[in-house]
């Protein structure tokens, strides 16, 4: 059914026979996904408005066990085992696989706590480690020249755009495998999207990111491979580059021509 | 034209109307605080600091100390906040965090309605079912000190819980999953992104129900004892300003005695007022509460 | 042990910690209902709405001027408290606005919604008992009212400015004098807010004991005469549970559950009105 290109890469993640139903809901809003994540790409989903990519996303760190009595089935593969299953220790799983979300999360405590909050989690207490740390996280997030001079301020200080970059810088301090964006620029003015659209693609060396999209020019210019969705279903996924020139299926084409959604 | 001229008159007169049913709250405050004071004037001055110092209180020797009594008010007030506060904020993750859906609904409305009781109720249950427990833990009469701030607890439990389970309810999913999605255990989150979030509301709530447990009278009058004595025994009976107030302000039998017991209502509602107003203007001032 | 093992069992270790300390709560909480409910049932009987208060002792002793004295006081209290409350809540929302008048008797009024009810019986005492000579119904319905007009006045105030500003505009457009607006689309607007908040408002004041204890004070008869002491539901239920007769204590009892009923309804009648405007 589904036009899955073949994957160059080493896979970060590989979903099987994904499908997901929501509690208090009959209707799937995923049905039967099966898709490779390739190692230290970006990869875009992309599809019209509650085509289920955010359902999809935040199964890859599990956060729908937050919640009581949502439904899934399927497998998804991780590091050789299937994280779905009832023994995954999910505060490990989430330290490996980070996200970031549609709206910056600042938490309310000082821009050095933000950043130092996962690390503290890890057990990191030594002042000394926790400083080079912070500064790495905050270097890497391209935001140590505008935040350095006031770690103690309140993060709630920030524009919109820096607060966006600090919860990146947060969320890499912890060095995780894959990085989960959903919609990270939607809430952003075009300056600070194209701040955060470099630092994704830096970011790529080392980590496998997942990016949830409405600009279609967004995932053009920025990811290695590109999924559709639509309606629950994964529709075709491609090589960036080819998908938006030549998309083999029909509603793939439809949907990048603007026919609809 | 006569039409209009009249509809005139009628919107001046309904604004002046409306106006005065604004100052009739100032008017009434002002008028309390004064009469508190004018009646309270021959106490005060005739006994001066004494008043607050003399732990002594033996009408019928014209020596009226306010000292037990003011004390006792924040003993017994300070007791049940400390024995309310970590139950009420159990509570409060209990309902935000860990209960299950199908119980959140009913328990917190049955909270919420449990608020709305009557203290006279909790003073009665107080009296007949938790003395008597409290006799067989301690022996003594169980009336004291200790079961006057049980009893104003439970009172304010309800009050309490449910402000801080509206408080901590204010915190976005968003930010609590950004937390998890960093690694933190379900106490990781309450600990650093709940309460943090939720502060200022909490602490405010907590003061205004400190504000109301001061000023409280039913829930302690039944089990306090009215004794005007300060003592470490907490099971020893005691008494509190409005303990005192609701035992004796019918019977001062002498302009003294009654001038004193106005002093000690002036007292509750100067301290009630300065409570309440700090924890509106301190804490509250962005979350605005119904009733 | 690694830290995430640590922070695991710390979490669970408080969780269990929290979950014990609510059902503590509640066990305190249900316990009380209980203890009401079970004594209320058992000592309720319609002999009480007939008869009057006796001597302990007495077979023919009931609650009818109790129960007639609390609904006079409290109806009389809501007559002076609403009109009063509605008025000065009406112009904080449509005169005062954000004005520091405004939100100076705003502050007041929230001040005095927890100001101790004790408090307000002595200041009654002070200023309508001794005058008069004596304790009488009068005197605690203005306690009741002066407790009662805060809380109408602040529900009132945020009702009103729930109304949205355009309904306010589209009136005035057609020329509508201020008061026309007011009375014809912002209070209907804001009708079932304010109704919810005046229910709430008797159901807080119906309870109120303290206040009534040295202003309408309490008798043992049936009595509608606002210028002679007046029984209650609350004072009788404080009179006849400290004493020390058994028959006493079950009326008491009996009254409690009564109150808490007719309250409860209240409450839960506020609630309902509020979710259908919700629904609707
Ligand atoms: N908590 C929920 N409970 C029930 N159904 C939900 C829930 N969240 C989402 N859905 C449904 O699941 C489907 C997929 O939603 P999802 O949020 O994944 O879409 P999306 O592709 O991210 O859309 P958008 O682009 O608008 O963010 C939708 O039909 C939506 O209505
Ligand atoms: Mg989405």
């Amino acid at each position: 059914m589904a036009t899955i290109a073949t994957i160059e890469h080493e896979k970060a993640l590989h979903v099987k026979d994904f499908s997901f139903t929501y509690a208090k809901t009959a209707q799937p809003s995923l049905v039967e996904v099966s898709m490779p994540i390739a190692k230290t790409c970006i990869t875009a989903l992309i599809g019209p408005s509650g085509c289920g990519k955010t359902t999809l996303l935040r199964t890859f760190n599990r956060m729908h066990d937050l919640y009581a009595g949502n439904r899934y089935e399927g497998e998804i593969e991780f590091e050789g085992r299937n994280i779905l299953g009832p023994k995954e220790d999910l505060i490990r799983l989430r330290t490996r696989i980070g996200m970031i979300f549609q709206k910056p999360t600042a938490f309310p405590m000082s821009i050095y706590d933000n950043i130092a909050y996962g690390l503290r989690l890890q057990g990191i207490k030594a002042k000394s480690e926790l400083d080079d740390r912070v500064e790495k996280a905050l270097n890497d997030a391209a935001i140590w020249p505008e935040v350095h001079q006031r770690l103690k301020k309140e993060a709630s200080s920030l524009s919109g755009g820096q607060q966006q970059r600090l919860c990146i810088a947060r969320a890499i301090a912890v060095e995780p495998e894959i990085l989960l964006f959903d919609e990270p620029t939607s809430a952003l003015d075009p300056i600070s999207t194209q701040a955060i659209e470099q630092l994704i693609m830096q970011l790529k060396e080392r980590i496998s990111i997942v990016i949830v999209t409405h600009n279609m020019q967004q995932a053009a210019r920025i990811s290695d491979y590109t999924g559709f969705m639509y309606l629950g279903k994964l529709i075709e996924l491609g090589k960036t580059d080819t998908l938006f020139v030549t998309p083999q299926e029909a509603l793939t084409e439809e949907y990048i021509m603007g026919k609809f959604g | 034209m006569k039409h209009i001229k009249s509809s005139v008159l009628l919107d001046a007169f309904f604004a002046k109307l409306s106006h005065g049913g604004a100052l009739i709250v100032l008017i009434l405050v002002i008028s309390i605080f004064a009469v508190l004071l004018g009646y309270s004037l021959e106490a005060l001055s005739q006994l001066g600091l004494e008043f607050f110092t003399e732990e002594k209180w033996a009408p019928n020797l014209e020596k009226f100390g306010a000292r037990s009594a003011i004390i006792g008010s924040l003993i017994s007030t300070f007791l049940a906040m400390a024995l309310c506060i970590p139950i009420a904020i159990g509570i409060a993750i209990f309902l935000t965090e860990i209960a299950p859906n199908s119980l959140k609904t009913p328990i917190g409305t049955s909270i919420e309605l449990l608020a709305a009781i009557p203290s006279v109720i909790y003073g009665m249950w107080g009296l007949f079912y938790f003395v008597p427990l409290m006799r067989d833990l301690f022996g003594g009469l169980g009336i004291g000190m200790l079961s006057a701030s049980v009893v104003l607890s439970v009172m304010i439990l309800p009050f309490m819980a449910a402000v801080t389970r509206d408080a901590m309810n204010t915190t976005p999913d968003i930010l609590k999953e950004s937390a998890y999605a960093l690694g933190a255990t379900k106490w990781d989150v309450i600990q650093a992104v709940v309460i943090p979030y939720a502060k200022a509301g909490i602490i405010g709530s907590m003061i205004l129900a400190l504000g109301r447990a001061v000023g409280e009278t039913m829930a302690v009058t039944f089990v306090m004892g009215n004794v005007h004595r300060i003592s470490w025994d907490i099971t020893a009976p005691a008494t509190s300003i409005p303990v005192t107030l609701a035992n004796e302000f019918t019977e001062a039998d002498s302009s003294l005695y009654f001038s004193a017991l106005f002093s000690l209502a002036l007292v509750l509602m100067l301290i009630s007022f300065s409570i309440i107003a700090i924890a509106k203007f301190y804490f509250l001032k962005k979350v605005r509460r119904g009733l | 042990m690694n830290a995430i093992d640590k922070r695991r069992l710390v979490s669970r270790v408080v969780l269990i910690l929290s979950s014990i300390s609510a059902l503590i709560g509640l066990l305190f909480l249900f316990w009380i209902l209980g203890v009401l409910i079970l004594n209320g049932i058992e000592s309720i009987r319609w002999d009480l709405f007939v008869y009057e208060g006796a001597p302990p002792g007495m077979l023919e002793s009931g609650l009818k001027h109790a129960l007639i004295g609390q609904l006079i006081l409290v109806g009389c209290a809501t007559l002076i408290g609403v009109p009063i409350g509605i008025l000065g809540g009406t112009y904080l929302s449509e005169y005062a606005g954000n004005s520091r008048f405004g939100n100076f008797v705003r502050d007041i009024s929230d001040i005095m919604m927890s100001a101790p009810s004790i408090v307000i019986g002595a200041f009654v005492y002070a200023v309508v008992v001794l005058p008069m000579g004596h304790f009488s119904g009068i005197a605690g319905v203005v306690a009741l009212s002066i407790i009662m007009i805060p809380i109408i006045l602040r529900t009132t105030d945020d009702m009103l400015q729930l109304v949205s500003p355009t309904l306010r505009e589209a009136a005035y457009a057609l020329g509508a004098p201020k008061y026309r607006v007011i009375l014809s689309v912002v209070y209907r607007g804001a009708k079932a807010g304010v109704l919810t908040g005046i229910i709430l408002g008797v159901a807080r004041v119906a309870g109120e004991t303290a206040p009534l204890l040295f202003t309408s004070f309490n008798d043992n008869f049936y009595s509608t005469d606002l210028m002679e002491p007046m029984a209650s539901l609350t004072v009788t239920i404080y009179n006849y549970a400290t004493s020390p007769y058994a028959d006493w204590q079950s009326i008491g009892w009996a009254a409690a559950f009564m109150l808490s009923m007719f309250i409860l309804a209240l409450n839960i009648i506020g609630r309902l009105i509020i979710l259908k405007r919700k629904g609707a």
